[in-house]
């Protein structure tokens, strides 16, 4: 548990070192801010839905961007020989490195406080939901890295590893608004893959532990995956 | 302190290494040679826990590596080739990160990396991110970086390959220096550094080893000659040859064309068991040829890693 929380504090900090985290966290805010805003007024609603609404799509983009470094990168150094000879396990280095992402989630989030405090003035805010979104949005989040995580641990090339991940979430994302295209049979096992349905249920402010259970399955079927494929690569 | 049983490993069906076995010692700096793709690294990388071996064990002290490697990993310090470290970290953050990981306690953590700055020559570039350093100052970074918690054994992987010689002379110091406490294990396929630096030296090559032993005493194996060499001047090359191929020990005379000024170089291969300096040296006297060179050389490593390693 210590060694995890080295990696934790290592990755996170080095988000801030590089440009990356100011590059992701700005755009993230320009895409949600000018979405959210820009037909805020029109709605004349004291609420946070729209925001919500959107957060699944800009997630799919912007969370391959923040994971995609955290594998492939050390393969391409070959740091990753370290890391693992040094005493720490597999799953201290998986585990440390998807904490570090869902933190720069977090970081990413905080920001965006400053909307329902700002709706808070202007009208009555129901704060169940907001609260719930949150909690959705970290849940989805974590989903997204350990996702992202997956797809770094794939290709030692940061880009492919961006665009596979990406590909994953908006596919996931996505695939519960394209049931038409699918036989009568499937409808059910398909809604209940999109990740979108799942988090908008969190974020009305129903809290249902199969929609947590389906964010957690998904934490663990990405991690086994992104460990079936670093054992594959020794 | 290691000991390396029956190892062996399959890259899909590949087999990079076959059947290793060693026992290395407390306080032996060991050489491990090899051409390239002798399974040298791979070898390296299952000492170190990176991965397992298809077969066989790899026991440090009383631990096996696939029961407790953990526990072996913690006795371990290693430098891959070439020292890829993180690039975007700065020198002191990342010796403070590896020492967290190695489990330093607090008020050690610094003390220690004082001490490896002054061993590794590090002082000027503690505030510069590792990127930006060049390959000999990456390498003693690397160097800090493996031995930031005294482990016990060292594990380099071509240290030197790509410094300049003078860095080359640096890092070699340094291993000996730790070389007098510590288990030091260390690949190259440099002939000349592995004499300066081990005391024990193996040679692998397709996987398996060839040749286990001392410095010296793989100098003396077997079917060693003694070659002498000779400058002469004024000297005849046929009458040169006919003569010292008559003194008793010697097998095979080889004369190069004289150059230039005259000078005649010879090579006189000669039976291991004499010293045949003297005979060698009368006859010549007993002429008018002019000495110039005359020198015994014993069988470099550099001879004996090419016939144990050379493709049939």
């Amino acid at each position: 548990m210590r060694q995890v929380t080295h990696i934790l504090n290592k990755e996170f900090k080095d988000y801030f070192v590089s440009p990356i985290a100011y590059i992701v966290i700005s755009i993230f805010l320009l895409v949600t801010g000018w979405f959210f805003f820009s037909t805020f007024f029109l709605y004349n609603q004291a609420s946070l839905r729209n925001f919500f609404d959107l957060l699944p799509l800009t997630f799919s983009f912007v969370i391959p961007a923040i994971t995609m470094r955290l594998f492939s990168e050390e393969l391409n150094i070959g740091s990753y020989e370290i890391l693992l000879t040094m005493p720490v396990t597999f799953l201290d280095v998986i585990i440390g490195k998807l904490l570090a992402a869902i933190a720069m989630v977090g970081a990413l989030l905080l920001p965006t406080l400053s909307y329902a405090i700002t709706i808070a003035f202007l009208g009555k805010l129901d704060w169940g939901p907001v609260i719930g979104g949150y909690l959705g949005a970290l849940l989805l989040g974590a989903a997204y890295c350990a996702i992202g995580l997956f797809a770094s641990s794939l290709t030692r090339n940061q880009i492919i590893a961006f665009i596979i991940g990406m590909a994953i979430c908006f596919t996931l994302t996505l695939i519960d608004k394209m049931l038409f295209f699918f036989p009568q049979i499937l409808l059910g096992v398909i809604g209940y893959l999109g990740a979108d349905n799942h988090f908008q249920n969190i974020s009305k402010g129903i809290v249902d532990s199969r929609d947590i259970l389906y964010f957690l399955s998904v934490v663990f079927i990405a991690l086994y995956g992104a460990k079936l494929a670093m054992q594959e690569k020794e | 302190m290691i000991r390396v049983e029956n190892v062996t490993k399959y890259y899909d069906d590949l087999c990079a290494v076959d059947q290793i076995s060693l026992d290395i010692q407390r306080g032996e700096i060991l050489g491990l040679l090899g051409p390239n793709g002798a399974g040298k690294t791979t070898t390296l990388r299952m000492l170190t826990g990176y991965f397992l071996p298809t077969s066989g064990d790899v026991r440090v002290k009383d631990f096996s590596i696939r029961e407790n490697i953990l526990e072996i990993k913690k006795l371990i310090g290693y430098l891959p080739e070439s020292a890829p470290l993180y690039h975007s970290m700065l020198v002191y953050d990342y010796l403070n990160y590896v020492a967290h990981i190695r489990g330093l306690a607090h008020d050690r953590r610094i003390p220690r990396i004082r001490q490896l700055v002054d061993l590794c020559g590090l002082g000027n570039i503690m505030h510069k991110t590792i990127g930006e350093l060049s390959k000999g100052l990456k390498q003693r970074v690397g160097l800090a970086h493996a031995m930031i918690a005294d482990p016990e054994i060292l594990v380099l992987d071509e240290p030197t390959s790509g410094l300049d010689p003078n860095q080359i002379v640096e890092i070699r110091e340094i291993i000996r220096r730790i070389g007098k406490e510590k288990t030091v294990i260390l690949s190259t396929h440099i002939l000349s550094e592995a004499e300066a630096t081990c005391n024990r030296i193996v040679i692998i090559n397709h996987g398996k080893i060839v040749a286990d032993g001392s410095t010296e005493a793989l100098k003396q194996s077997a079917h060693q000659q003694a070659v002498i060499r000779l400058g002469l001047l004024n000297a005849d090359p046929d009458e040169a040859k006919s003569k010292l191929a008559a003194i008793t020990g010697v097998k095979r005379v080889e004369a190069d064309k004289a150059d230039n000024d005259g000078l005649l170089t010879l090579k006189l291969a000669c039976e291991t068991a004499l010293d045949l300096r003297k005979p060698v040296y009368q006859t010549i006297k007993a002429t008018d040829w002019v000495l110039m060179e005359f020198q015994q050389e014993s069988r470099s490593l550099e001879m004996i890693f090419r016939e144990l390693t050379k493709e049939n």
